[in-house]
């Protein structure tokens, strides 16, 4: 223990340990991880073991026009932290924007997709083995994207009032890892449904 | 340790006093029963038995194997049980010693004893000897693993589709034509010339599991899934066992039996059960009524109408000694009761109860009881 | 609030209206005050998961017995084991976690106390959604009530076909609810333990109960998420019709056992570590002796927390997997028990040569040891497939496991609570009491589990509401119900010797035991800031080189 003395000592002065927010994002991230893993597992063991109903390769079109955009938003979202650890809160702002209308894009494509999935294809999560693992999957991501845009758009709202500076880009860095880790899952995701799967 | 003791035992709803089964391999202290007469009473008033009536229950008892699966599961769990004795022995005795010795007395001087914060070489042996223990450990069990499980299967092996059911056994011997419940008639293989029989199971609902630990460890039922497992008991018996993977409210009761004749005893048997029923004269009635109510949507006889698969096949029905796979002794008294109220017998089973008044009752048993 | 004053205060000074006082600890984002509430509840679930094994017991105690139906047996052994797992272990070891962590690194609280606060309530909330299945239940076909699928509800048993009503769906959101309280404490735990260790304490120079939860927080997060994931699974194919688990559609039985066990597993050392952690904080203290071989001690519990997850399907060996499954899951569950037993040997180390004292702590760990060499023997037996094969699924199984949860974790766990009790609320407890409990709860513990082996040797399968006579099951039977009601009595023991002791007993002072993790330089009670000025050591038994400054652990380490 230290001596009663008040100033710091040599051991205090240079005892830097990693940021909480990091290490409790990746933390999670861990945990999700894993929770995506078993989806995917279960995809891939179901693949061609459908009893009836259609099958991949008769419905699904491979988006990938949703697909640049998403992984488009992670480069994005990171030019806006770099730009709020730069002191640049406008530049931040605007990225952050264009980050957040990349995300909306995609949710809207998936959105379109499953429109036509169920209304043209008559596929739905009860249909067979397929819809089952698809919706779960697709749908265990795209709530994640939900999760993710909402936490942009709350951030969007505050910067628009002007409240966000330059020593809130530690928090934006964690979240853009939330982010990095959604776009990661969709490549995964991407692979698993439209490549192997198909 | 003990095994098989106690006061009588209640098999289904009557009490009989049966035998344990004291072989001559080993000495039971002193509480022998022996009530051949009451048995074989039992034996003549009840229907006929397939099997050596001179048989008794076979309980179920890991280290009496009666099977190869179960004689090597048996010598594989001696060599185990033996290196885990020693392990104990020798790290209680040091436990036991570190607390007695080491133990602070009461005339202490207070002062803190040496500290020792490790030891590399001590870490090390108590590392590398431990993983030898495993390593042996894993190829003693690794060769029981591949022999059982890839036993391979000679010409002369009994097939046997076993499917369970919520909360029975279904049995079918597809070379034979035979499909019976719950009580499984096996021969004995003699290993020069081995009829070892080969189950496959499959499953109509929910996991079940297939243990009768005399003749071999447990495989499971389990739906959209077959497995496979085989006995070749060498001795003739009647083993004892029941479901073991929790299937709903029943478990408890899915009992199982398996009847183990001589080649001789079971080819009568197979004669017996490939017949289609008999047709009596004077169980009409009460055939007409399990014809033309909701008994054949469940059950079926051979030879007539009903060809219901939800529920066990009823054409020999009395060639076996239990109803609700194993809660019930077969006699009338039972059956009737199982029929009119099963939910006394086997509260939580799928069989409903009938409805039928008195005279329909009596009659359908009557009719049931001509099914031999 | 009484951060403003700077001298010691203890739990019983000022009075407040107890108005003020719920509402404090409701709202109270303090890990020492969440970490109370932890054990308080868990504590409760510990009274009702008794007593429902009591009901079990009592039924089995002779064949045939009509104490009560099937249907009601089939819920006692489902919510038992799902309330002792979820509802009792997991919540009391979080909340010493949550109390003991941040005081033993140092720091003033969690890395997140808001998520801290949020995790406890949202089990807590798990847990009543579960019980509230016995009032809530009934679905359409009047099959509701509690859930009755067994803890591991194997499907397709759970599938709407074979379960209708909606007990199920209290199992499955109950601890979906509590799951993710789960990984927020997780999250917790790990971000504290790396980021807010005091200065001076390096990764090896934590107490080994901070590394063993950091182990434990690790395995949290990637074991907990399967079954988070399955029951997400379940709950779509009971909900909106899905396939996951519909043996008709072509789905699989099996893959919820893998996904189950795959949890499962790991869940068994997440329990397991932390009481491995009281024991090694426990064990040094009463033998008066640094722990024998801290690093191995380190490496052996990482070792444990890697292998872990390879060895989840020897809970399924009989399920019909080839003999080159089966053969690497018996590898993998008997290479575990070499970390294992390592650090058995580890801890006999510590008491060798040693000063031992016999005091109630002490006397549980003790018990411990004896207990877990005996579990894990029975262990390494099972982890032989064809053993298994006979075994599995059989009372042997379940003596098994209870050896292993009550006879080591909960031993240890009421080691702890008699060690650290005098911190957490300034006052000793009864020694004398705590003896008496010792002693009833072993012998009760002895007659109970030991004897239970043997209906599974001849052959009798968990999960039955009775069994036939005849069988040789009847004597074991007999006397493990017996053993139950020593239990009880060692239990009211504890509980009556926790509350005579909080408003009776003599003050306990910082440092009741002598020891020499940082703890025991607050006040017991604790502050709420936990320490004036926060502490900078040097080595891993910090208050031992304060005691003794001219011979400081640091020159030996």
């Amino acid at each position: 223990m230290s001596s009663t003395s008040s100033a710091p000592s040599p051991i205090e002065l240079q005892w830097v340990l990693p940021s909480r927010g990091h290490v409790g994002m990746l933390a999670l991230i861990a945990a999700e991880l894993a929770i995506f893993t078993i989806f995917v597992v279960a995809y891939l063991f179901y693949i061609g073991k459908s009893v009836t109903g259609p099958m991949p390769r008769d419905v699904l079109e491979v988006p990938i026009f949703a697909t640049i955009c998403l992984l488009s938003s992670s480069l994005t979202i990171h030019a806006a932290v770099r730009a709020l650890r730069n002191g640049r809160v406008r530049t931040f702002g605007m990225w952050w924007f264009v980050t957040m209308v990349l995300g909306l894009i995609f949710l809207g494509e998936t959105a379109r997709e499953w429109h036509h999935l169920i209304f043209e294809k008559s596929l739905t999560i009860s249909t067979n083995l397929f819809g089952t693992t698809y919706y779960s999957l697709v749908g265990l991501h795209a709530f994640h994207v939900t999760v993710g845009l909402i936490c942009i758009a709350i951030a969007m709202i505050l910067a628009l009032l002007g409240k966000v500076k330059q020593e809130h880009n530690e928090r934006a860095e964690v979240f853009s890892l939330y982010w990095h880790f959604v776009d990661v899952v969709w490549i995964v995701v991407f692979t698993v449904v439209y490549i192997i799967g198909r | 340790m003990k095994t098989g003791i106690g006061p009588g035992i209640v098999e289904g709803q009557t009490v009989v006093r049966e035998i344990h089964h004291n072989s001559q391999r080993q000495v039971n202290k002193g509480r022998i029963r022996w009530t051949p007469i009451l048995l074989s009473g039992y034996l003549l008033a009840a229907r006929p038995v397939f099997g050596n009536p001179e048989d008794p229950l076979q309980m179920p008892n890991m280290f009496k194997p009666q099977s190869t699966p179960a004689h090597s599961i048996f010598d594989l769990s001696l060599f185990v049980l033996a290196i885990c004795a020693v392990i104990f022995v020798i790290v209680f005795s040091l436990l036991a010693y570190s607390v007695i010795k080491f133990r602070r007395r009461a005339d202490d001087d207070g002062r803190e004893p040496p500290p020792v914060y490790g030891s590399n070489q001590i870490e090390l042996a108590w590392t590398v000897i431990p993983a030898l223990i495993v390593l042996v450990l894993f190829l003693a069990t690794a060769r029981v693993i591949h022999a059982i499980q890839q036993a391979r299967k000679p010409p002369e092996a009994i097939d046997v589709i076993a499917i369970g059911h919520q909360f029975w056994w279904e049995f079918r011997y597809p070379a034979f034509g035979v499909v019976t419940a719950n009580e499984l008639h096996v021969p004995t293989s003699d290993p020069s010339h081995p009829t070892p029989t080969f189950i496959t199971l499959l499953s109509a609902d929910t996991d079940h599991s297939f243990w009768v630990p005399r003749l071999a460890g447990k495989t499971d039922l389990i739906p959209n899934r077959v497995n496979h497992m085989w006995i070749d008991p060498n001795e003739t018996g009647i083993f004892v066992g029941q479901c073991a993977q929790y299937c709903g409210t029943q478990h408890a009761k899915m009992l199982l039996r398996v009847y183990v004749d001589s080649p001789d005893q079971f080819k009568q048997w197979v004669q017996q059960q490939a017949k289609p029923a008999q047709v009596s004269e004077s169980a009409k009635e009460g055939r007409r009524i399990f014809e033309t109510t909701a008994c054949i949507n469940c059950h079926s006889v051979s030879g007539t109408v009903a060809d219901g698969r939800f529920g066990p096949d009823l054409t020999h029905l009395m060639s076996r000694d239990t109803i609700a796979s194993g809660a019930a002794t077969n006699n009338s008294e039972n059956l009737r009761m199982w029929i009119h109220n099963p939910d006394a017998i086997k509260p939580g089973s799928l069989m409903p109860a009938m409805n039928l008044d008195r005279r329909d009752l009596d009659a359908l048993t009557a009719y049931l009881e001509t099914l031999r | 609030m009484a951060s403003e004053s700077i001298a010691l205060t203890t739990a019983h000074d000022v009075p407040q209206p107890i108005g003020t006082i719920l509402h404090d600890w409701v709202v109270t984002v303090d890990h020492k005050k969440l970490g109370i509430l932890y054990i308080l509840y868990a504590l409760v679930f510990l009274v009702i998961g008794g007593i429902e094994a009591t009901i079990m017991r009592i039924q089995l105690i002779v064949p045939h017995n009509h104490f009560v139906s099937p249907q009601v047996f089939n819920r006692m052994f489902t919510m038992h084991g799902t309330t002792m797992i979820f509802f009792v272990a997991m919540p009391i070891l979080f909340g010493f976690g949550n109390y003991l962590i941040p005081l033993m690194i140092g720091a003033r609280d969690m890395a997140f106390p808001r998520l801290n606060a949020w995790s406890f309530w949202l089990t807590a909330f798990g847990g009543l959604l579960l019980y509230f299945s016995f009032i809530g239940g009934n679905g359409l076909y009047g099959a509701g009530n509690a859930p009755d699928v067994g803890w591991f509800a194997y499907a397709p048993l759970t599938a709407t076909a074979f379960s209708p009503g909606h007990s199920t769906d209290f199992w499955t959101l109950g601890l979906l609810v509590s799951g993710f309280g789960s990984i927020g404490t997780a999250v917790n735990i790990l971000a504290t333990i790396v980021c807010l260790r005091c200065p001076g304490m390096t990764i090896s120079k934590m107490p080994l109960l901070v590394w063993l939860n950091l182990v434990m927080a690790g395995m949290v997060l990637l074991a907990i998420s399967p079954l988070t994931a399955a029951q997400m699974m379940l709950s779509l194919d009971r909900f909106l019709g899905a396939h996951f688990f519909d043996t008709l559609a072509g789905g699989s039985a099996v893959m919820w056992m893998h996904f189950f066990w795959i949890f499962g597993h790991p869940e068994v050392y997440v329990l397991v570590i932390p009481a491995f952690a009281f024991a090694s904080e426990i064990i040094p203290v009463f033998s008066r002796k640094p722990i024998f071989g801290y690093p191995v001690m380190v490496a052996a519990t990482v070792c444990i927390g890697f292998v872990g997850f390879s060895v989840w399907a020897h809970h399924m060996f009989t399920v019909g997997m080839s003999s080159y499954a089966n053969s690497f899951f018996t590898i993998t569950t008997m290479v575990i028990g070499v970390p294992t037993g390592i650090k058995i040997f580890n801890w006999i180390a510590t008491m060798w040569g040693g000063k031992i004292i016999l005091k109630t702590p002490m006397l549980f760990c003790i018990a411990f040891l004896f207990q877990f060499l005996i579990a894990g023997l029975t262990g390494i037996m099972l982890s032989a497939a064809p053993f298994d094969w006979q075994l599995g699924n059989s009372y042997f199984v379940v003596a098994h496991f209870h050896y292993v949860i009550v006879g080591g974790i909960l031993f240890t766990l009421f080691g702890a609570f008699y060690y650290w009790f005098p911190k957490m609320s300034g006052r000793m407890y009864n020694e004398t009491l705590g003896k008496w409990h010792f002693w009833l709860f072993f012998i009760g513990f002895h007659l109970t589990f030991d004897f239970m082996h043997v209906p599974g040797l001849l052959g009798m399968p968990r999960r039955i509401y009775t069994y036939e006579p005849g069988r040789g099951w009847d004597i074991w039977n007999l006397i493990c119900t017996i053993g139950v009601f020593f239990q009880i009595a060692g239990t009211l023991g504890f509980i009556g010797n926790l509350l005579w002791s909080y408003f009776n007993g003599k003050a306990a002072g910082n440092d009741p035991w002598d020891a020499w993790t940082l703890e025991w330089s607050t006040s017991s009670p604790p502050l709420e800031y936990n320490f004036a000025k926060i502490p900078v050591v040097k080595s891993r038994r910090p208050l031992w080189d304060i005691k003794h400054p001219e011979d400081p652990d640091w020159n030996y380490e």
